[in-house]
């Protein structure tokens, strides 16, 4: 009995302090809400008076979507709230096409992706009323790559990649495809299914057609993975974004892949003029255009974002910005939704 | 004795015991292979990490630069978490299991209920999350929240919850309760003043070991909406907010060396915070446990 009594004390006390802590806890976000409209019209009367530094912007701005170009917003956002504590910024890392899943319904201001969105995806927009705004933010170079003790391979063409990754050229071997290439299986390490690197390298390489599966392919969602996997085995091919190869040049070999036009290496000025192609792609945020036209915050992180944070943020991962005359442009038609 | 013949009888006798010391062998080699996988998974993990956990690691946000992130927002995001899926599974739970097995009429309802608690329990943690999405957020309309979270983890451990607090139940001696109601005690007065003294420190070892569980999952909360940087504590139920587990996994999977040692040190952080879980957990048996 004394025993049951003291169970029930501390349960009763656990269950106290959380139901006072949950109650407190909502008092103080009604006068956070209450003090942010009251901050919101000062902002507004400020703004009036045009004095652009002084209000402090409060509020929401909710971003998700590709892991590819999450660190390009953490960046953003970190330094953002450096800058403005009072704006919450959750970020979340679900994919593009959870992110389009969200921003589609208008849950979130910002929808990162490393593709286009889909016609279904904007049909669904359509359906609830949305509009998205699209925005580039940096490129990325999707790399192929081998180990640094390959010593048969410095280019590719798209067609040799077919070759190579395409199941139904049913190559199991590396002289299956070249003569001149050694007598040995090629190993593949490839990004999986729900990433949209898969998804960009399967729609412009091996337009749509199934990969090869199965006995000396492995499907890793963790690129550090596959940079392990190819580092060591000279027949091992593999692709990832342009950042995972940077990080790991003294190991990995990019491929220059020929297009149509010569062999191309990926690097910098390749990946941004475009002549790094097919495989440099854009990396995109979807902004919904009725927070950016009500939601101060959301129009502040823009601002933010294409005066300098965009292009910083995909430097200092490995992506290559776009030109600063590019942020401007995009950021002058952004603002003239909301101003 | 003469029909025994000395030569079969001792070869037989070497052969078993050759048997025995094969199977001694065998099992040992099971008992070590689960030891030296979590004395690798410790090494590796503390080799990793030592350096780099630091007081600063502890109470920073996460950030854009290795130095500077720290797993704050994770740690305290998953205790609030904890506090919710604490209160509401484990008052559930422990509701469940003492109508299960002392009000429910033994049954086939009964049994079909029991039977699919425990199927319950072996359902892939990212359909709770499905579930969750759609309970949570969008009929009751939570939102993408601490408190959608939180009962969407209750859901995943609900069912280890009723089946350890039914064990603590029938564990309790048969005796005791028939002594109770022969001196004239009503069923919630036996339960109250009998059973339950008698069966909680089974039940809260079990709840404990429950939420161990809930602290490392990543799925369920990936799809109702935790997220994976946010520089600020969720200030109600209704915030945003992140847990180590999805802050380890995106620090494991970005570019760069310094990265992975993070997601180590995060890795100790989560470990920590377990084993003083399970500590309690076995204070809370060897302090209150009684013997029959």
């Amino acid at each position: 009995m004394q025993k049951l009594k003291r169970f029930a004390v501390l349960f009763a006390m656990m269950f106290v302090v959380g139901v006072i802590a949950a109650c407190g806890q909502t008092d103080g976000e009604d006068d956070e809400t209450n003090a942010e409209s009251d901050t919101t019209e000062q902002a507004n009367e400020s703004n009036s008076g045009d004095s652009g530094e002084a209000e402090a912007v409060t509020g929401t701005v909710k971003l998700a979507g590709s892991s590819t170009v999450f660190p390009i917003m953490e960046y953003a956002t970190y330094e953002f709230t450096q800058e403005n504590p009072e704006v919450n910024t959750p970020l979340e890392s679900i994919g593009s096409g959870g992110g389009f899943e969200r921003s589609t319904k208008g849950e979130i201001d910002f929808s990162n992706a490393s593709r286009p969105i889909k016609d279904e995806e904007k049909a669904i927009a359509e359906e609830n009323g949305i509009e998205l705004i699209e925005t580039v933010l940096a490129y990325d170079g999707l790399s192929v790559v081998v180990s640094q003790k390959n010593d048969f391979l410095e280019e590719l063409t798209v067609e040799q990649l077919r070759d190579i990754f395409l199941a139904e050229r049913e190559n199991k071997k590396w002289s299956d495809i070249d003569s001149s290439w050694p007598d040995e299986e090629i190993v593949i390490y490839s990004p999986g299914h729900d990433s949209g690197t898969f998804d960009y390298f399967n729609e412009v390489i091996l337009e749509e057609k199934p990969m090869r599966e199965g006995e000396g392919v492995t499907l890793s969602e963790d690129d550090n993975l596959l940079v392990r996997g190819i580092q060591d085995d000279p027949y091992a091919i593999g692709y990832f974004g342009y950042a995972y190869y940077l990080e790991n040049q003294d190991t990995l070999k990019a491929l220059a892949i020929d297009g149509g036009d010569g062999p191309v290496a990926p690097n910098g000025d390749t990946i941004q003029d475009g002549s790094y192609s097919p495989l440099s792609r854009p990396l995109f945020t979807y902004i919904n255009k009725a927070s950016l036209e009500e939601n101060k915050a959301v129009q502040a992180f823009t601002e933010f974002l294409f005066t300098g944070a965009a292009g910083a943020g995909a430097e200092q991962v490995g992506y290559v910005p776009l030109t600063e005359d590019e942020y401007q442009s995009q950021l002058k038609e952004l603002q003239a939704i909301y101003q | 004795m003469t029909n025994l013949n000395k030569d079969t009888w001792s070869k037989k006798l070497k052969q078993r015991l050759r048997k025995n010391k094969v199977f001694h062998a065998l099992f040992f080699i099971s008992t070590s292979i689960g030891l030296i996988v979590l004395a690798m998974l410790l090494y590796r993990v503390l080799s990793q990490g030592m350096d780099t956990l630091s007081f600063d690691f502890v109470k920073n946000f996460p950030a854009p630069y290795p130095e500077r992130a720290g797993i704050f927002a994770g740690l305290i995001g998953s205790l609030y978490l904890m506090g919710i899926v604490a209160v509401f599974s484990i008052v559930v739970g422990i509701s469940t299991a003492i109508y299960l097995e002392e009000y429910a009429p033994k049954g086939k309802m009964t049994s079909f209920i029991q039977s699919n608690i425990q199927n319950l329990a072996g359902v892939p943690s990212v359909v709770f999350g499905l579930l969750g999405l759609t309970i949570f957020v969008y009929v009751m309309g939570f939102d993408y929240s601490l408190l959608s979270g939180g009962l969407t983890m209750s859901l995943l451990v609900l069912p280890i919850i009723v089946v350890a607090a039914q064990e603590a139940i029938r564990s309790v001696p048969k005796e005791l309760r028939e002594a109770s109601a022969g001196m004239g005690a009503t069923k919630w007065q036996t339960i109250l003043r009998v059973i339950l003294p008698a069966a909680l420190p089974g039940m809260i070892t079990g709840s404990i070991l429950a939420l161990s569980r809930a602290i490392g999952e990543t799925a369920p909360l990936l799809v109702v909406g935790a997220t994976a940087a946010i520089y600020t504590l969720p200030d109600s139920v209704f915030g945003s907010y992140t847990v180590m587990p999805i802050q380890i996994y995106s620090w494991i999977s970005r570019p760069g060396d310094e990265w992975p040692l993070l997601a180590a040190a995060g890795i100790i952080v989560l470990l920590v915070v377990l084993l003083l879980m399970n500590a309690v957990a076995v204070y809370i048996r060897n302090k209150f446990q009684q013997r029959y």
